[in-house]
């Protein structure tokens, strides 16, 4: 049966804003946390507040095991990738040092680089190619005696790009400054392992691909960073009370003031279906998801789409724009006409779109998820001919 | 009268690494629990790990490596 947006049959393609559905395991752990537990962890020594520490324990250990981080102490919890971002790049960078990071990113890495900018740190912003490619060659030839940090995203979240990582993370390393990496499109839908690909700060939503609830991100900082990395903000950690001045020790140093503990909770349960489905089983559901989308636009007349042509070099995520149509405009019509949900516009990423020629207008996106059907490709590819056709 | 201390408690820098600590040990069997700091060891309100004296250590071979602990005191 087709999807019928009368019954409320709504196609859900925004998936790398944010999940949804998520999986049942996740309401079922935040039900549990409220119902059962509902401690402050850290905080005291009762039995609710230590399992409340349990369960945020349990989050970083599945972490851990995902991301291949042998001490899962070793990630801090945030609000969001966004947060994440801004502790490591606000932390590490200071007036005269120079940081590299590539023509795709979104907003949450540079707005506190221009921000950065005004404060003495040089920036070089590699221009990607049209498809949104970096080139490890190009990151290379950016490299100055003062470069700090090399910070880019491991897939665009506007065409889907996937960057070569664990290439960039060896020059990086063989130039001895540190390597963040954006995970946001990224964490749970694709391999990450952060010794083999060398990533010193590592960055990630809770809320996308590791269905999670919102609210919830992280940073993985490597053994030792910590010591040159400043908390955006401090206060209570529950540890040390007798000092007034902010832990040094990971996680505390980056996790100040009461943790959202149901977020977390919700976000274990996220990450433990990820392990149990396996990432590269998620990965070759949305991969045939996305050809088969690409294939059949490809089969399309006035379409045009970005990024780059083969689905095994991409993310579920694809932009593309209807000629005659502009994408808010498509957006409406696909959500009222066809009950198509996705995101039209910049994205958050106006350096993306420059790099791929779509700046001001932006694009249509679609972001595909694990929960996604043949079905619903088949149907939106229905709905995409017959607005380019006018009808 | 002066008793042999019957208990060793480690002391963690924060609940993380106590409960770290707690679920490596119950992963091996070693026999543990978690208490509050006593007053006369430290001012920190927290928890620690307590473990008979013959098991620490078991204890302390268990944790190496895994979770960093600040001090070991006889109770
Ligand atoms: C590439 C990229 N970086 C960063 C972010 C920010 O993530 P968050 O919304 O979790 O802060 C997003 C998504 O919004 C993204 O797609």
């Amino acid at each position: 049966m087709e999807p019928d947006p009368g019954k409320n049959q709504l196609i859900y393609f925004d998936n790398a804003a944010t999940s949804w559905p998520k999986p049942a395991g996740m309401m079922g752990a935040m039900g549990y946390y409220n119902e059962m537990i509902g401690g402050s962890p850290g905080r005291s020594g009762h039995r609710r507040s230590l399992d409340a520490g349990r369960i945020i324990l349990e989050t970083r250990e599945v972490l851990a095991e995902l991301f291949g981080i042998d001490d899962s102490l070793r990630i801090a919890f945030t609000k969001n990738a966004t947060e994440a971002l801004n502790i490591a790049l606000l932390g590490i960078l200071h007036s005269g040092d120079h940081v590299i990071t590539s023509s795709m990113e979104h907003n949450s890495v540079m707005r506190p680089l221009r921000f950065l900018e005004t404060q003495g740190v040089q920036i070089s912003v590699v221009s990607c190619s049209g498809d949104g490619r970096l080139s490890p060659e190009d990151v290379h030839a950016a490299i100055r005696p003062q470069t700090r940090l090399l910070v880019v995203t491991h897939a665009s979240n506007v065409t889907g790009t996937i960057q070569p990582i664990a290439e960039l993370g060896h020059i990086v390393r063989d130039h001895g400054f540190l390597f963040c990496v954006d995970a946001a499109q990224t964490a749970g839908a694709l391999p990450i392992h952060v010794d083999e690909m060398a990533i010193d700060l590592l960055a990630f939503s809770g809320h996308k691909s590791l269905f999670g609830p919102q609210g919830t991100g992280g940073l993985y900082i490597r053994e030792g960073i910590e010591r040159h990395l400043r908390p955006l903000m401090m206060g209570g950690t529950g540890s040390r009370s007798e000092f007034e001045v902010q832990p040094d020790f990971m996680p505390d140093k980056y996790e100040s003031g009461t943790p959202n503990t149901i977020g977390l909770a919700g976000l274990g349960a996220g990450v433990r279906f990820v392990l149990t489905e396996g990432v590269e089983a998620i990965r070759s559901k949305e991969e045939g998801l996305t050809e088969r989308f690409l294939k059949g636009l490809a089969s399309l007349k006035g379409i045009a789409v970005y990024g780059p042509p083969d689905a095994a070099s991409r993310t579920a995520a694809v932009s593309f724009n209807i000629a005659g149509v502009s994408p808010s405009e498509a957006a409406l019509e696909l959500d009222e006409r066809f009950g198509i949900l996705c995101r039209p516009g910049l994205h958050c990423a106006p350096a993306a779109h420059r790099t791929i020629g779509t700046f001001s207008q932006g694009t249509i996106r679609f972001g595909f998820g694990y929960f996604n059907k043949d079905e619903e490709i088949s149907f939106a590819l229905e709905a995409i001919r017959s607005l380019a056709a006018g009808d | 009268m002066i008793e042999a201390p019957p208990y060793a408690v480690f002391l963690f820098p924060s609940v993380s690494h106590v409960l770290k600590a707690e679920k490596i040990l119950k992963a091996r069997g070693t026999p543990h629990k978690l208490i509050p700091v006593p007053r006369h060891i430290s001012t920190d309100c927290g928890v620690c790990l307590r473990v008979a004296v013959e098991q620490q250590g078991l204890a302390a071979e268990a944790l190496q490596g895994l979770v960093t602990w600040e001090r070991m005191v006889l109770l």
